[in-house]
């Protein structure tokens, strides 16, 4: 199960890039990396086929994002990304919240969850192209299911993360199970949920990508696909690139959205750092 | 005001035990009233609070409040717990309001009524402060003006100021009493500090466990407004040296 506890996502690359003595090291780092990587290509001559250099993965960007064909490709699995993200995530998020309020629904629906989870989506993906067709939509469908889950498992574990300290407080005040949901259990749950919603975006771009892979007739996937058939290593590499510039954009934006909506969580962080 | 007429409460364990923890509970409480109630762990000072909240289910007896039968939470009663339970995603005023806004009362009557117990809480001008930005006994001071924001005609208090330091505490011990010399509220406070417990009360409900009773109910002849240096004297030093009478050489806790 994918339970990520709402504290330690996203520290790493944050952080280390905030502090800028480890920031100038980690960019020193990469084009250590990269002249050595061509260096190594030049020097042993190694066929382009097997690794391109980074100057031919370079030129092979540039030539992509200079043609106006690429970037329907980038939309299509753009579309698929977000449009599978959402659909998951809130389907995710609406049974997460009404399984996490029932403790009897729980019992009974969660067991079932947790049995489909353990189905690798990729495995299912075949039939799913075939039972929605090779167009858009049956990547949109393989993108949702897959991040369906860690939002789902998320959601419900964040719903018990309500302090029943503070639940007993507000009953005190005579409130009802509605407001003491809308007052404090979706407030506690919001951390978890955020960090199904950062996994499920990064899965929600493997989930296109695999969609592409089994039959489709445009997208990044099937981009690459067709380039790898052509023995053409470098544009592969160039889509790589992309394909991880589209995850990495995801995951700041709901990175973005996260701090803004539980601002206090993060306060919090930083206290319990600070006191330790 | 408030009368509770043979109370009980017995829990039952996991392994089928049943375990009394509140027998035969009988206090009449009239309005205006300051009572601490003071015992040692596991005598049933918190359950009995509980109950009188309304947040935990009486086993047999009668709770009358104001002459109405207690069942459930009241909005008659405003409750201080142990901790702040403060919201940290609401703003000090914001958690004021949560009462106001749970029973559905007026949002522009109330807040000015908000910023007035801010001040008297000596908080006034942290109101778009969040919780995190306050010290454990600022927080405690936000949880007594939100228990006091519906106006309610109780307050139920469980050692409220428990998780603060000595010094702390007998600040807001000063702070408690001028707040109530003000507002005129009926208190119930459970502690487990036998002094708090005389420097406060009016009455002092003495409880020992196994099962939960009363032991005695001492009436506090110390002159008010009470003072720190009353503390030294030989009148408060007979009254703690009566409750502990009730709990031999094992002291409390």
């Amino acid at each position: 199960m994918t339970i990520v506890t709402a504290r330690t996502t996203d520290r790493g690359m944050m952080t280390s890039f905030k502090s800028s003595p480890e920031a100038g090291l980690s960019v020193l780092l990469f084009i250590l990396l990269i002249a050595g990587w061509e260096a190594a290509v030049w020097l042993f001559s190694i066929p382009s086929i097997l690794v391109p250099p980074p100057s031919a993965i370079a030129q092979a960007l540039w030539a992509n994002l200079t043609t106006a064909r690429f970037y329907t490709h980038v939309g299509v699995t753009l579309w698929e990304i977000v449009a599978g993200f959402a659909i998951g995530s809130s389907v995710g998020l609406i049974i997460g919240v009404v399984i996490g309020q029932w403790k009897l629904l729980e019992r009974t629906v969660y067991p079932y969850v947790v049995a489909f989870q353990t189905v690798p989506k990729v495995a299912i993906a075949p039939m799913i192209v075939i039972w929605f067709g090779y167009g858009i939509s049956s990547k949109i469908v393989i993108t949702a299911l897959i991040a369906f889950f860690p939002v789902v498992v998320n959601c419900i574990a964040g719903m018990n993360a309500a302090s029943p300290q503070q639940v007993e407080m507000l009953r005190s005040f005579t409130a009802s199970r509605w407001q003491v949901f809308r007052m404090v259990k979706l407030q506690s749950a919001l951390p978890y949920i955020f960090a199904g919603l950062d996994v499920a975006v990064v899965l929600a771009v493997i989930g296109a990508i695999v969609g592409e892979f089994i039959g489709a007739q445009a997208g990044l996937g099937y981009l690459l696909l067709q380039r790898n058939f052509s023995m053409d290593t470098a544009g592969s590499f160039a889509i790589l690139i992309v394909l991880s510039t589209i995850g990495m954009i995801l995951h700041q934006l709901t990175n973005t959205v996260r701090k803004r909506v539980v601002f206090w969580a993060e306060r919090d962080e930083r206290l319990a750092t600070e006191t330790t | 005001m408030i009368s509770v007429q043979r109370l009980n409460k017995t829990y039952h364990t996991r392994d089928g035990n049943a375990i009394n923890a509140l027998s035969d509970i009988n206090l009449e409480i009239t309005q205006g009233e300051f009572i601490t109630v003071v015992g040692p762990s596991g005598c049933g000072k918190t359950t009995l609070l509980k109950i009188l909240a309304g947040i935990l289910g009486k086993t047999s007896g009668d709770i009358l409040v104001g002459g109405t039968v207690l069942d459930g939470p009241s909005r008659q009663l405003g409750v201080v717990f142990q901790e702040p339970l403060l919201l940290p995603w609401r703003s000090i005023l914001e958690n004021i309001m949560v009462p106001i806004e749970i029973q559905r009362r007026s949002r522009t009557e109330f807040e000015p009524k908000a910023h007035e117990l801010l001040e008297l809480v000596s908080l006034s001008g942290f109101a778009d402060k969040f919780p995190n930005e306050l010290s454990g006994g600022m927080q405690q001071r936000v949880g007594i003006a939100r228990a006091l924001i519906h106006d309610p005609d109780f307050l139920l208090m469980d050692e409220p100021f428990g998780a603060l330091d000595a010094m702390t505490r007998e600040q807001m011990n000063l702070e408690l009493l001028r707040i109530w010399g003000e507002r005129r509220k009926t208190v119930l406070l459970v502690t487990h500090s036998i002094p708090e417990a005389v420097f406060l009360g009016d009455r002092i409900v003495v409880m020992s466990p196994r099962p939960g009773r009363i032991a005695e109910i001492i009436t506090v002849d110390l002159p008010r407004p009470r003072r720190l240096e009353m503390i030294n004297s030989e009148d408060f030093g007979n009254y703690v040296k009566r409750v502990r009478s009730h709990f031999g050489s094992e002291g409390l806790d």
